[in-house]
């Protein structure tokens, strides 16, 4: 029950298969720094998957996801400063539970509203909250932040850590991993959603609202449902983010936050499920490698968003596979 | 017997009396035409009895119950669908896909978060076979955008008729297609609506179609009822010939 795609079930079952066994082999064949970049980029495609449930697949434009970024990173800080918790699997529960609270919240405020008045307010509650973690100083450490070490997190319950100023490299190896294998369930668990019949609905809403609602569908309530989840995962890609990064300051909700996760989509194709993915971890090689090249490299990311949207509205991934499926068709017609 | 009645509804559009008191009725397993000019109140009917918009005065009645306030999911659960005058489908989901969903609403299957739709092989095999009756099983697999307006008009009725109402107001299933399309169009809702015992009310202009398909007729002109009988009386009647025809019944 789909639309018809350039690569059949099993072609793109047997790549993403082959691309997560050359992901497997990144910390063998890379440097320490590239695998920590990926991990990096890994993480954000987390938040890209959760972001993408709204746009790509609900019509919903949200320019706060940077609330449930920040929500998932403060989480983890929290965690560690108050109540002395290093286990990183108790601060992946944490962090859902913290993001999902917020999701649930600001959804009832959002969902009733489309379009225009969505982005407006989701940007404007996100910017609520990053106004609370830089005037809450005693409580957040203001712009000063959080410091989450990676000495202090721990793995698998407590039997993986990361002892000593000389970890560094062995934690990058083993968090690389541990974020892979949670990228690959999220990857899954987001496939599952966006295929059943929850998340035909959703398209549903997004193609004809009208005729939705003239199914017996009750629009907010699917909007919620969305807007939650989508919260989670990008609440779960704050709280991965936060021991990579060692900090978290308020910058994490700022609104710049949720321009960069549009951005992911945007560059990555959101109409594609797999778009997003890549518009991540692209946008995340991109910024580095700008910031070493150039100072003007909010410049040289601007001028590559105007040429993809002018040029290139279906993203990377959407125009690879128009050009598959016009390859195939051309082929065919030649056979 | 009268599957829903409506007693003296109201709709005012500021001083445009679209529906203007009017004691309608559907009796189980007719076919009826809901005709009249542009502006007579067909569709803003439709819009109240199915939800779309909400009466200033009157009552909606399906059976026994009182519905005239109720949301557009408890009149579907009531066994109420409708399709649209301008075609209103999920042009980005297949054309599988469109049935399925209705179908999935109907057995309150949407809120599954955790399941592969195309898994679901009951409601794919019904869908298939809804689509067979309409004759749009060769185009399953294709985007509902890309179907010809023939084909668009049979799928919206198609998915309106997944949710196995009752009652089906179809509005204006041929406006916009050719002659050959119409009569292949009502060829099939006809049947398939009358194989499936379904009551329809259908608002149609065309009234060779009116008068070759219907089993009653209802005339509607500025906001009212203007006649109401067999396709048969409804011919000779002098009113409808003047108001809706334009022509003489003498003539």
């Amino acid at each position: 029950m789909s639309a018809p795609q350039a690569f059949s079930i099993g072609g793109r079952a047997a790549v993403a298969g082959a691309v997560f066994i050359a992901l497997l082999l990144v910390p063998i064949l890379a440097s320490t720094y590239q695998t920590q970049l990926l991990t990096y980029g890994l993480t954000l495609a987390i938040a890209a998957l959760g972001f993408n449930l709204l746009l790509g697949y609900t019509g919903l434009l949200s320019f706060g996801h940077s609330a449930f970024l920040g929500a998932g990173a403060y989480a983890v800080a929290f965690m560690m400063r108050y109540l002395g918790v290093s286990s990183m699997e108790l601060f992946l529960l944490g962090g859902i539970a913290f993001s999902a609270a917020l999701a649930a919240l600001f959804g009832v405020v959002c969902v009733r509203h489309t379009r225009i008045f969505f982005a407006i307010l989701t940007l404007a509650l996100s910017q609520v909250l990053w106004t609370l973690a830089y005037k809450f100083f005693w409580i957040t450490g203001g712009t000063d932040g959080i410091r989450v070490p990676f000495s202090k997190v721990t793995l698998l319950g407590g039997l993986v850590s990361f002892p000593g100023p000389d970890a560094f490299s062995g934690f990058v190896t083993s968090y690389y991993y541990y974020v892979l294998v949670v990228f690959a369930v999220c990857t899954a668990l987001m496939w599952l959603i966006v295929h059943s019949p929850f998340g035909k609905t959703l398209q549903a809403i997004r193609d004809n609202e009208t005729r939705a609602r003239f199914l017996g569908v009750r629009i907010w309530r699917y909007r919620w449902l969305a807007f939650l989840v989508s919260g989670i995962f990008t609440g779960l890609a704050g709280t991965l983010w936060v021991p990579l990064n060692g900090l978290v300051t308020p910058d994490v909700l700022y609104w710049p936050q949720s321009g960069k996760i549009v951005f992911f989509a945007v560059l990555g194709g959101f109409r594609n499920f797999f778009g997003p993915i890549i518009g991540a971890v692209t946008f995340n090689y991109l910024e580095v490698y700008a910031v070493a090249l150039t100072e003007y490299w909010q410049l040289t990311l601007g001028v590559i968003l105007i040429v993809l949207v002018t040029f290139l509205p279906a993203g990377i991934v959407g125009t690879a596979v128009r050009l598959t499926a016009r390859l195939k068709r051309w082929r065919e017609a030649s056979a | 017997m009268s599957l829903l009645r409506t007693e003296g509804l109201k709709k005012y559009f500021g001083d445009t009396r679209a529906v203007d008191g009017v004691d309608f009725s559907v009796n189980e397993g007719e076919f009826l035409s809901l005709v009249g000019t542009n502006g007579a109140g067909k569709t803003t009917l439709v819009n109240l009895i199915s939800a779309f918009l909400f009466p200033d005065s009157g009552r909606i009645f399906v059976g026994e119950r009182d519905i005239t306030f109720s949301p557009v999911d408890e009149r579907i659960r009531a066994g109420i669908a409708r399709s649209f005058q301008l075609v209103n489908l999920f042009d980005d989901l297949s054309v599988l896909d469109n049935v399925a969903l209705a179908i999935f609403a109907r057995e309150r299957k949407t809120k599954r978060i955790f399941a592969l739709a195309e898994r679901d092989t009951g409601v794919t095999a019904e869908a298939l076979d809804l689509l067979g009756q309409f004759n749009l099983d060769g185009k399953a697999q294709a985007l509902a955008r890309g179907l010809a307006q023939g084909e668009r008009k049979l799928l919206d009725v198609a998915v309106a008729y997944a949710l196995r109402p009752k009652l089906l107001f179809l509005d204006e299933p041929t406006s916009g297609v050719s002659t050959r399309d119409k009569a292949q169009i009502m060829d099939t809702v006809s049947s398939v609506v009358r194989g499936g015992k379904i009551t329809a009310v259908v608002i149609e202009h065309d009234m060779d179609v009116v008068f070759k398909y219907s089993d009653r007729v209802v005339v509607m002109h500025e906001g009212r009822f203007l006649a109401d009988g067999p396709p048969e009386e409804i011919r000779r009647n002098t009113d409808v010939a003047t108001y809706l025809l334009g022509t003489d019944v003498s003539e």
